[in-house]
């Protein structure tokens, strides 16, 4: 290591030398080290079960079929007249765990604050190369990290939002028995979402998405004695894996036609390719598989709300703010790759504005209010491919940003409703489902802190001024409005229809997917915090709010939500500063947008975007209206009595059916092949068959005639010695 | 002379063929396989006529093998007579795989 920081230093002169961003490599490492300890803890407690073990005690937790705090919560609790039940080592653990995270985060800032102290004179990327990780002939892989604005935009989010997602776990996971293992895990999965933003090459990015996926993997099957559970984290790494072919194939054809996989590189060697050629849009096309794996867009979106199989704090750190919005920052990285590629660009939008749409109606009819979340999520990540699809980068990753801090409470939110929810059934041994919305009704009085924060971050979600969405979301929108009036998207044809109308046809579909997401926020706030309350008599009284380790981040969230939209002020609207975060990645992806505009940024009259921001902010009252006229909390009843729904409403519930098609097109038919004709035909019938056993017989039938020919009979020796010298002699003399 | 020699041998050969192939008693096999060395001595005899002194000399080697071997061979029927009273070969079938 220090001779590698030795070649970093003489090679790079650098205006960050000599600074604290050479501790770069400090930052992934020190959730690296909490990994290892917590998983040493982990390990170390279970080789030892006894009594004195929380795992024991748990060892009869009711199997209840929330997925929330079935496990978490398996014991007894502190307001119940039960002492909280921990682990033997969960003081360590929630120290080492959360201090490395936020340990991370400060440096992190201190980092961002030198570079952002020498912007202006330089703006190269800061590149650290430890160790060369790949010498094969032409390929020269380096094990580097580098910054530059945009990755240290998501450094900042990653750890932040981490950080605070790591605290609240200390309450939320308080009683599990896997309290180690699962710090171990979150600890695991920040140190590779790191290695995934702050690479300095494909490669190593890949190897923080595989770490990630991985991470996810693990953190969805948590509670892997459900079979749900680890089902469900399968069903995420299996999908995941088409998504990752994706990215190895484009990996492949730049190495092959390109012969570098450096980010510097390969964006120095662009003017080797054909603008708009068959190379360059496959291989963004390929890459665009990958992010719709990882980020849960249409066909590949439906490991997403599976995912929720999770932990709450999962959920809200891997599967809404961090992990799944890798697809976003890949396109963001490779915008000199997608600024070439007019129809892979157009792909994204499309497909990003159709996933919003199609995500954001079945959340309209879900119950399960993390499935709310889950399904907008998916939404909100369609957004974001438009936004970064359509050459709105900034934008892109300004609702990135945003997303990560109303997102992260709306889960955190849900899961401090899901926890009291699941104490007051634990405290009465019901096993009614602390998820569903129906079982909930009326908590805003119950619990005053969550429900306020989450409405700022329902606002913030729906669009509404001056909340973080509302500037995020807008901007996407005007984006795409006006890349679709003037463009190179615009000029392009797309399957055989003109960009413009393309873009014009997202533009309204985005619009369409805001209107949705502010009735399914407004109906999920209604339902859950609303109305009267359908909890039951006896579990009401055990309802209450959740900690402050747990309301405490919170309330930093909340904030974030709140004025999280000044980080992007657009020029519209006086109220500080224009346009931070669009200045501040400007170094970065400026050149890209702009070859995408035709050389000068995208001009709207002033008119015309009071017109579009009036049209977003009607748009979100309506849905917020519709909603709260319309959906009634007092008429719906606990979810042990409910109806099944009719009509269009449970093609909805049931998600379009799209698991079952999938299961019927995909599943069963890969299931049926491999097992009648790969297992019974090829391995047992071929294999085993014919090959094996065969061998064994024809050994056995060469035998038989082998001993057949040793009759013991001297006789018949001598005959077969005569033949065979008649044999010899014949052979010989006919010659 | 030489052909009536060697035409002679090769009847007794394959008299001596034939026997080892068809009879079953032991001692008559022997017995023929002593007739098959005899005509092979008395064709190194023939051939001895015309190529010199060689072929007697090879006579003597072959009757002192033979010699041998009747030692040997009778001893090895005396020994399968005690392990089972029969000289016929057909129901001795030791070897059999």
């Amino acid at each position: 290591m220090l001779l590698a920081l030795q070649q970093a230093q003489d090679a790079a002169a650098h205006a960050l030398t000599g600074t604290a961003a050479e501790w770069l490599w400090v930052v992934p490492l020190l959730p690296l080290a909490g990994f290892v300890i917590n998983g040493a803890l982990s390990l170390f407690s279970a080789t030892d079960l006894g009594p004195a073990d929380p795992s024991a005690a748990h060892a009869d937790a009711p199997s209840a079929h929330d997925s929330g705090t079935a496990h978490a919560t398996g014991g007894a609790h502190g307001d119940d007249a039960h002492p909280v039940v921990r682990h033997r080592y969960a003081g360590i653990t929630s120290f080492v765990g959360s201090a490395v995270l936020i340990l991370s985060f400060l440096l992190s800032a201190v980092i961002f604050w030198q570079y952002k102290s020498i912007e202006g004179t330089v703006h190269a990327p800061y590149v650290q190369t430890y160790f060369s990780w790949l010498p094969a002939g032409d390929l020269q892989i380096d094990a580097a990290l580098m910054i530059d604005q945009l990755s240290l935009v998501m450094l900042l989010v990653v750890t932040g939002v981490g950080a605070l997602i790591h605290l609240f776990s200390v309450g939320y996971m308080r009683e599990d028995p896997g309290y180690p293992r699962y710090f171990a895990y979150l600890n695991l999965f920040v140190f590779f979402m790191l290695v995934l933003v702050l690479g300095a090459n494909y490669p190593v990015m890949f190897v923080g998405w595989e770490g990630v996926g991985l991470c996810s993997y693990l953190l969805i099957g948590f509670w892997f004695s459900e079979k749900a559970n680890a089902d469900a984290g399968k069903k995420a790494f299996i999908v995941n894996r088409i998504g990752d072919f994706g990215f190895l194939v484009a990996m492949f054809l730049m190495f092959a036609n390109l012969g570098t996989l450096d980010f510097l590189q390969l964006q120095a060697a662009t003017p080797d390719l054909v603008a708009g050629g068959a190379l360059v849009t496959a291989i963004c096309l390929f890459l665009f598989l990958g992010c719709a794996g990882k980020s849960a867009q249409i066909p590949l979106y439906v490991w997403l709300p599976d995912a929720m199989a999770g932990p709450t704090p999962v959920s809200a750190l891997i599967h809404a703010a961090t992990m799944v919005t890798a697809g976003v920052y890949l396109i963001a990285r490779s915008h000199f790759l997608f600024a070439l590629a007019p129809v892979a660009s157009l792909t994204v939008v499309v497909i990003g504005a159709l996933t919003a749409v199609f995500a954001a109606t079945i959340g309209l009819k879900q119950w399960d209010i993390k499935k709310v979340l889950a399904y907008s999520t998916v939404s909100q990540l369609g957004y974001m491919f438009v936004g970064v699809g359509s050459g709105a980068y900034s934008a892109g990753i300004f609702h990135l940003v945003t997303h990560a801090f109303f997102k992260a409470l709306l889960f955190l939110g849900s899961g401090s409703v899901i926890f009291a929810m699941h104490r007051a059934y634990h405290a009465t041994h019901s096993h009614a489902d602390a998820q569903d919305m129906r079982n909930m009704g009326g908590l805003g009085r119950y619990m005053p802190v969550t429900f306020t924060l989450m409405w700022i971050a329902t606002l913030a979600i729906s669009g509404v001024p001056p909340f973080s969405g509302f500037f995020s979301k807008d901007e996407i929108l005007a984006g795409v409005f006006a890349r679709a009036r003037e463009s190179l998207l615009a000029d392009t044809r797309w399957l055989g229809i003109p960009g413009n109308f393309v873009l014009y046809g997202c533009y309204v579909l985005g619009l369409a997917a805001a209107l949705m997401t502010a009735i399914y926020m407004t109906r999920m706030m209604l339902y859950t915090f609303h109305g009267p309350n359908r909890t039951g008599e006896t579990e009401r009284g055990h309802l209450a709010e959740a900690p402050w380790i747990m309301t405490g981040p919170l309330v930093v969230l909340g904030i974030l939500s709140a004025f999280g939209g000044w980080l992007n002020l657009p020029a519209l609207l006086p109220l500080g500063p224009i346009g931070l975060l669009e200045h501040w990645l400007d170094p970065v992806v400026g050149e890209s947008a702009l070859r995408l505009t035709h050389g000068h940024a995208p001009e709207l009259t002033h008119s015309l975007e009071y017109a579009l921001v009036g049209t977003a902010v009607a748009i979100s009252a309506i849905g917020i209206w519709i909603a709260w006229s319309r959906l009634k909390p007092s008429a719906l009843v606990p979810a042990a009595q409910a109806k099944p729904e009719e009509g269009f409403e449970r093609v909805l519930a049931h998600k379009y059916y799209v698991d079952e098609m999938y299961d019927r097109a995909i599943v069963q038919p890969t299931y049926s092949t491999s097992r009648n004709l790969l297992w019974r035909g090829i391995d047992i019938g071929l294999i085993d068959g014919l090959m094996v056993n065969g061998s064994a017989w024809f050994s056995r039938g060469v035998g038989w005639i082998g001993s057949a020919i040793q009759s013991g009979q001297l006789g018949t020796y001598a005959w077969v010695l005569v033949l065979g010298v008649l044999a010899v002699v014949g052979a010989v003399t006919l010659r | 002379m030489l052909a009536e020699s060697l035409f002679f041998s090769a009847v007794l050969f394959v008299i001596g063929v034939v026997g080892v192939l068809t009879r079953r008693n032991a001692i008559i096999i022997f017995m023929c396989v002593e007739l098959m060395l005899n005509a092979v001595n008395l064709a190194f005899v023939a051939f001895a006529q015309v190529y010199g002194v060689a072929g007697q000399v090879f006579v003597f080697f072959v009757m002192t093998v033979a010699a041998a071997e009747a030692a040997v061979g009778l001893a090895i029927i005396i020994a399968l007579f005690r392990h089972k009273p029969t000289v016929n070969l057909q129901q001795i079938n030791l070897l059999k795989g």
